[in-house]
């Protein structure tokens, strides 16, 4: 118990430190807050008219999706700054110091969740521009809000990992759009999972993107009786299964995520 | 626990290179020692075992009573580490990065700030303790850098090349500072390239290359080794560089080289300056004219010669000598 509270501890310096760095390195900042909106505006205006969501407002079907792909799009930067971490000299000094081992993981994950909230404000107004609506109560789309932001945290472990799998910061982008493209797209997000081909649609219906995306839209309130949820449990207990994902990610890319980082400064 | 650092039988390869090779050191509580060796000897392997930051492909290492492959913790509680590229958050403030180091050794939020005070204090770095380190010279660098290492006051220190890089005002400042901090009764293991640093700052010096250490000793007993200093005369006239040399062998014991081109008279002397100025005093008794009387200390370039039979590879050509 004691060594869990230091690792906390540890965590929480590392990401006061991180936090410090949002501010005086603040271009990061910027690129993570424009691409949502360009995402909610290219969506909204040059997929709206042309993609058939059964009658059901496109816009408000799209919010949710929009919301899913940018907060996991967000783990790119836990990945890449880990990547960062790992080359800078101070990585040296964390290391011969008798601090958490975790704690630069711990840290840099829990730093990255500003980005992520930051994004999602972004993007609810960007999304009330143009033309979105909350249908439910201010409770229920603030327990969206929040799933998203646990299931980002849990991938960005994903992406920890990653980053710290490959040698360098500016390869860790390209690794992550290998995963990260066809885990957002091949699923609910953009389509309902109905309009996709055989297997792809299996894939899509139980992927935890579209959950995550299915619980938004109901916590918003933006479903539609004509366009009924596919009878699939993942998506039809899409809180349940979506909490299961991020369970089963951090049990096993925490301690993994540990082992490499400890191996990658090790070099 | 009268022996602060000791470690037996270091082996680490990378490849088919073979960074150390059997290493043994020992450093006794309170003592200094210098590795010396050029680039790509193992120093800073030697060091990075040393401080838990590599494991080693055999060999036994104990640093400040604890060993160091089964309880780094215990060891990293106990030591501090400067390195050669200065392990420090250049997007930070001075001071934002020693109460990071001092929270990050648990001396809590106010002793954090404390300690980093007076360390901003007593490295000179208080004007420019809120200032983001990118723009700190090379020298402040270092400074803040062996402060980090000092947050949490340990009985060992480890400084990897503390002086590489630096303009020869900030290397003289940096030697204060070490010679401060182990006149306190710190143990001190620094690794340098260069004798002179060895010789100011080392009580005992190891010499390694290719990972092997091939001499050990005082400063003053490794430069005996290699001849200690030599004195070097350069005579105007080249006609009298044969009165030179028979002058100049009544100060020394060994032979006087002579160089007739260059007018170069030169031999390895003890006594320093004051041998130094006798000689002057001959010459000019002697109504020799010199154009240039100086007093040489060994080179490590010397010291190599002298010990591998080789002068000090580069770092590139090593690749080829093994």
């Amino acid at each position: 118990m004691n060594r869990l509270l230091w690792a906390l501890h540890d965590g929480h310096v590392i990401a006061l430190r991180n936090v410090i760095l949002i501010k005086r390195v603040p271009e990061v900042l910027v690129g993570v807050l424009i691409s949502p909106i360009m995402f909610v505006l290219l969506f909204a205006y040059v997929f709206g008219g042309s993609i058939d969501t059964g009658g059901v407002n496109y816009r408000e079907f799209l919010i949710a999706g929009i919301f899913a792909q940018t907060v996991v799009f967000g783990a790119t930067f836990t990945g890449a700054g880990l990547a960062q971490d790992v080359q800078k000299g101070i990585i040296d000094r964390f290391r011969s110091l008798p601090m958490a081992r975790s704690a630069v993981l711990v840290g840099r994950t829990a730093s990255d969740v500003i980005y992520n909230v930051l994004a999602v404000a972004v993007m609810s107004l960007s999304g009330l521009m143009v033309g979105w609506r909350i249908r439910s109560s201010l409770l229920d789309a603030l327990g969206g809000f929040l799933l998203l932001l646990v299931f980002a945290y849990a991938f960005s472990w994903v992406m920890a990992y990653v980053g710290l799998l490959v040698p360098k910061p500016e390869v860790v982008n390209n690794a992550s759009f290998i995963v990260i493209f066809p885990a957002t797209f091949i699923a609910n997000t953009f389509v309902p999972s109905e309009n996709l081909p055989g297997v792809l649609r299996t894939i899509a219906e139980w992927n935890p993107v579209s959950s995550v995306t299915q619980a938004a839209r109901v916590a918003f309130g933006n479903t539609s009786p004509l366009a009924p949820t596919p009878d699939v449990w993942a998506l039809q207990h899409p809180v349940a299964y979506t909490l299961l994902w991020v369970v089963v990610l951090l049990v096993v890319f925490v301690p993994l995520s540990v082992r490499q980082f400890q191996r990658a400064a090790l070099r | 626990m009268d022996v602060a650092v000791r470690a037996e039988g270091l082996v680490k390869r990378y490849g088919d290179v073979t960074a150390l090779d059997h290493l043994d050191l020992e450093v006794p509580t309170g003592g200094i020692l210098g590795l010396l060796g050029p680039n790509g000897a193992g120093k800073t392997t030697a060091v990075r075992i040393l401080t838990t930051l590599l494991v080693p492909d055999a060999g036994n290492v104990v640093v400040a009573g604890h060993d160091v492959l089964a309880d780094p913790d215990a060891v990293r509680a106990r030591i501090g580490l400067s390195g050669q590229y200065a392990a420090v958050d250049q997007d930070l403030t001075g001071r934002e990065n020693l109460v990071m180091i001092g929270r990050l050794c648990r001396l809590g939020h106010a002793g954090a700030r404390r300690r980093a005070d007076e360390l901003l204090e007593r490295f000179d770095l208080v004007d420019a303790a809120d200032r983001p380190v990118k723009g700190y010279s090379g020298g402040m660098r270092r400074r803040l850098d062996l402060a980090g290492a000092l947050v949490a006051a340990p009985p060992v220190l480890f400084l990897d090349e503390p002086t590489t890089g630096l303009d020869p005002r900030s290397r003289l400042g940096m030697w204060d500072v070490i010679r401060e901090l182990t006149s306190g009764g710190t143990t001190l293991l620094l690794t340098t390239q260069y004798l002179e640093e060895a010789d100011q700052l080392a009580r005992d010096v190891l010499v390694i290359d290719h990972g092997r250490a091939i001499a050990r000793g005082t400063p003053d007993g490794l430069k005996a080794m290699v001849g200690g200093e030599r004195i070097e005369i350069v005579v105007n006239d080249r006609g009298r560089v044969a009165d030179c040399a028979t002058l100049l062998a009544g100060f020394t014991d060994e032979a006087v080289r002579t160089d007739a081109q260059t007018g170069m008279v030169s031999a390895s002397v003890t006594g320093g300056a004051a041998t130094l100025g006798r000689v002057i005093d001959a010459l000019a008794g002697a109504s020799i004219e010199v154009g240039e009387v100086g007093l040489r200390r060994a080179t490590l370039d010397e010291v190599f010669l002298t010990l591998t039979g080789a002068p000090a590879e580069p770092d590139d050509a090593q690749a080829v000598g093994a």
